[in-house]
């Protein structure tokens, strides 16, 4: 158990458990570690079987890792959720609507909010996305919201994921899972479920439809293909929904309309949930040498003959040097506070900022503004001296590239590591939908940092999952 | 459906039913070698294996001569060689795995589970003593992922792709299996019809599961042009190139309903094999060459799948 000046621990101590844990933490308790080791086995041979699996490029060895699945679930009670969902629907609503401005009329650039510099000198910004407004004012119809919590009152945003955040695959297998393997412990508590968010995506998917689509739209998922890492999740997603699941080869276009490659011949595609970067998906408007986009589909876009989920240019959203001026955002297009933290931020191309920033490094943590997967990022609290000289020479030298925060105390969840059950860090990664309504399903993917003092959460670098459970009472 | 995606179905089918295609020539090969005792010839039956699987230039070019087991290793475990077991199952997984949508939740386990068991395979496997257990292990996934997406796949268009895969690729192998017996040579103190053809051809009938078949078929013993006939012509035979054919012909055409009565070349091509079959004499077959036959049947698979790939599969 951490001490009580440590990290928030959301079980609470052993002799103060806190409410939602309550028979968890009883049934942790009743639980010999052989049986929860046999049932870890359960469940990754379980994984292993139907196939979820995740590739990482930089290690050799086994093409189709699996992410690590803790069996001890993540608990929220209802109002917890209430809240935090509350604070979602709110944070997404100001990102569409910065997005829909700063391609439109950029009345925040003219206020002043936001320095225009930073929008529109930023490579995520795609000046091909002028003058276009996508169906309902829809940008980032899937955004995954990364969150903490340092404490039991406050969650804070860590990032915004708008371009194609991955992950839900595992929010709903990670479910299935937990049924099937501990059916008692389930039943001891009333989860909200989770297993609508298929529907509900295709719901929303179909809700944009383009202006020139009558009939009931055809929606279609795009994968990279079968050697991309999530492909497991988009053929899940396109499974679930009933979609076809398609390649750029798969579809062509033809006057001005994007068709699918079928055995009965052409067939019109309304919808495309993209999971190809916005630089791949067409080798007329963006990288010319992409082979897995389609030639002439951005034009098809924005001539209102198909919809892309998500829009093009939502990077500007999610950028980490945009990301201290969303609470901003929210104050300006809802006229509303925010209700989720965020977490305080130095933008190194500040003269002031990186003057803190080299004088603090040890205690920071360092990311590259254009950087994802936790690569690319100096902790500053557990780094040599060494690596803080290097990341120094490098904000000098690129000082618009880096930004710093505090090192969190991300709290912690009990977890089933070899030493038996122990604390490990976590945040949470819940997906917003956004079509004509947003919609947020209770819960999200918990990610645990598996490596004992550990911060790192993204699968890449050894991080695992847990199931999030919302307590219905 | 995409036509990738027929085509992935397609292919997936016909290399499971390959890797067990391979697996029963493997079977047949180390029956007749265990058999044959005399060590005039040593080899024959393996040569006579790789050249019914069609492997014979890759095997001679990668190793000059034939070692028995060389040649199993290169048959079952060889990912160089792309009709080895292995790479089948690698080929057939790979193929599912791009059409992961298509599949039953059922299907993909039976075909995962295989390729990951595949794949921990070593080659103590090929000892004598185990490599009969390992030929059944494969021929029994095969059946299994058959089992499993005619047991639960909506029968809709990517069912049929499916299962004109594996009947296509069925009929091709039961024609390379019958072929085996054309390219072993009976040594010379062994005449036809004696002992050790006689157990050349049980052999064959073992590999195709038809041993049994046949005495209640003929309730007669074995005869090389009633075995022929059976694995040809019979059309209550189920691995028969009439029976296949048969069916070919039925999903073909059950094709040609669904998308509107549209019929291309594969449609005749298919109907003219499986009229030549169903018509046919055991006796003229034996008169033109049970080998050319044999042959020529090949031939026309190759082009009846080159047709329904260029009418379905790769619509460009």
């Amino acid at each position: 158990m951490a001490k009580a000046d440590g990290p928030f621990n959301e079980m609470g101590m052993s002799d103060e458990v806190r409410g939602p844990y309550a028979d968890i933490e009883r049934w942790l308790r009743e639980m010999p570690s052989d049986k929860l080791e046999l049932k870890r086995r359960e469940a990754e041979t379980l994984f292993r079987r139907v196939g979820i699996t995740f590739a990482v490029y930089t290690e050799g060895g086994d093409p189709e890792r699996l992410i690590p699945f803790d069996i001890i679930p993540r608990v929220l009670a209802r109002a917890e959720w209430d809240r935090l969902s509350l604070g979602l629907h709110q944070r997404v609503k100001a990102l569409n609507a910065f997005l829909a401005d700063v391609y439109g009329e950029r009345h925040i650039l003219r206020a002043g909010k936001v320095p225009e510099r930073m929008v529109l000198g930023n490579e995520s910004f795609r000046p091909e996305m002028q003058g276009f407004l996508p169906p309902a004012g829809a940008y980032t119809h899937v955004a995954g919201i990364d969150i903490v919590r340092l404490d039991a009152d406050n969650f804070y945003v860590l990032e915004d994921n708008c371009r194609t955040p991955s992950g839900v695959s595992y929010m709903l297998e990670n479910r299935e899972a937990m049924l099937r393997l501990l059916p008692d412990l389930c039943g001891m508590h009333k989860l909200a479920p989770v297993s609508h968010y298929p529907e509900d995506l295709l719901d929303t998917l179909k809700s944009v439809a383009p202006p020139a689509c009558r009939d009931a739209p055809t929606v279609a998922v795009l994968t990279p293909g079968s050697y991309n890492s999530a492909y497991y999740e988009h053929s899940f997603l396109a499974d679930e929904m009933g979609v076809e699941l398609v390649e750029g080869g798969d579809l062509f276009v033809d006057e001005g309309f994007v068709y699918m490659r079928t055995t009965q011949g052409p067939k019109r595609v309304d919808v495309l949930y993209r999971r190809i970067d916005d630089d791949y998906l067409d080798p007329r408007t963006f990288r010319p040498d992409s082979a897995l986009g389609v030639p002439g589909l951005f034009a098809a876009y924005r001539a209102g003959r198909v919809t892309l989920a998500n829009a093009v240019g939502t990077g500007i959203a999610d950028d980490k040097a945009i990301y201290p001026f969303v609470p901003e955002m929210i104050r300006f297009y809802l006229g509303e506070e925010p209700i989720l933290l965020n977490v305080p931020t130095y933008l190194c191309e500040r003269d002031d900022d990186r003057k803190y920033v080299l004088e603090h490094l040890h205690e920071l943590v360092v990311k590259e503004t254009r950087g994802s997967g936790g690569y690319g990022m100096l902790i500053g609290p557990q780094s040599t001296a060494a690596d803080r000289a290097v990341f120094a020479d490098r904000i000098k030298a690129r000082p618009a590239d880096y930004i710093a925060q505090p090192t969190l105390a991300l709290s912690t969840c009990p977890t089933f590591v070899e030493q038996g059950i122990a604390p490990r860090h976590v945040d949470l990664r819940p997906f917003v939908l956004s079509g004509r309504e947003i919609r947020v399903v209770p819960g999200g993917l918990t990610r645990v940092a598996l490596r004992e003092g550990s911060l790192v959460v993204n699968s890449s670098q050894g991080g695992g999952t847990k199931d999030t459970w919302v307590l219905e009472r | 459906m995409l036509s990738r995606t027929a085509d992935g179905l397609f292919w997936l089918a016909r290399y499971m039913e390959r890797a067990a295609s391979v697996a029963r020539l493997v079977q047949v090969g180390n029956r007749m070698s265990n058999m044959s005792l005399s060590l005039d010839n040593p080899g024959n039956e393996w040569r006579s294996t790789l050249v019914a699987a069609g492997t014979e230039p890759g095997y001679l070019a990668k190793h000059g001569e034939i070692v028995p087991s060389l040649v199993l290793d290169y048959l079952v475990l060889d990912p160089e060689n792309p009709s080895s077991i292995v790479s089948c199952i690698e080929t057939a997984r790979r193929n599912g795995r791009a059409v992961r949508t298509a599949l039953t939740v059922d299907t993909w386990e039976a075909l995962n589970e295989t390729w990951q068991q595949t794949r921990a395979l070593k080659a103590d496997r090929l000892a004598a003593d185990s490599l009969p257990g390992l030929m059944d292990w494969v021929v029994q996934r095969s059946l299994l992922f058959c089992g499993s997406y005619a047991n639960t796949m909506l029968r809709n268009d990517g069912y049929l792709f499916t299962h004109l895969g594996t009947l296509l690729e069925r009929a091709d192998n039961t024609a390379r299996i019958l072929d085996v017996k054309y390219h072993v040579l009976l040594p010379d103190h062994e005449g036809v019809g004696g002992v050790l053809d006689y157990y050349q051809w049980q052999s064959i009938l073992r590999a195709v599961s038809a041993l049994r078949s046949y005495h209640w078929v003929y309730h007669d013993r074995l005869k090389p042009w009633l075995i022929a006939e059976l694995l040809i012509l019979r059309p209550e035979m189920p691995r028969s190139l009439v029976a296949c054919l048969a069916h070919v012909v039925d999903l073909l055409e059950a094709l040609a309903v669904r998308y509107g009565g549209q019929r291309g070349e594969c449609h005749r091509l298919a109907g003219e094999i499986h009229a030549r079959l169903r018509y046919g004499r055991v006796e003229d077959i034996f008169q033109f060459g049970l080998h050319e036959y044999v042959t020529q049947f090949i031939d026309d698979m190759l082009r009846l799948g080159q047709e329904i790939s260029g009418f379905y599969l790769n619509v460009r």
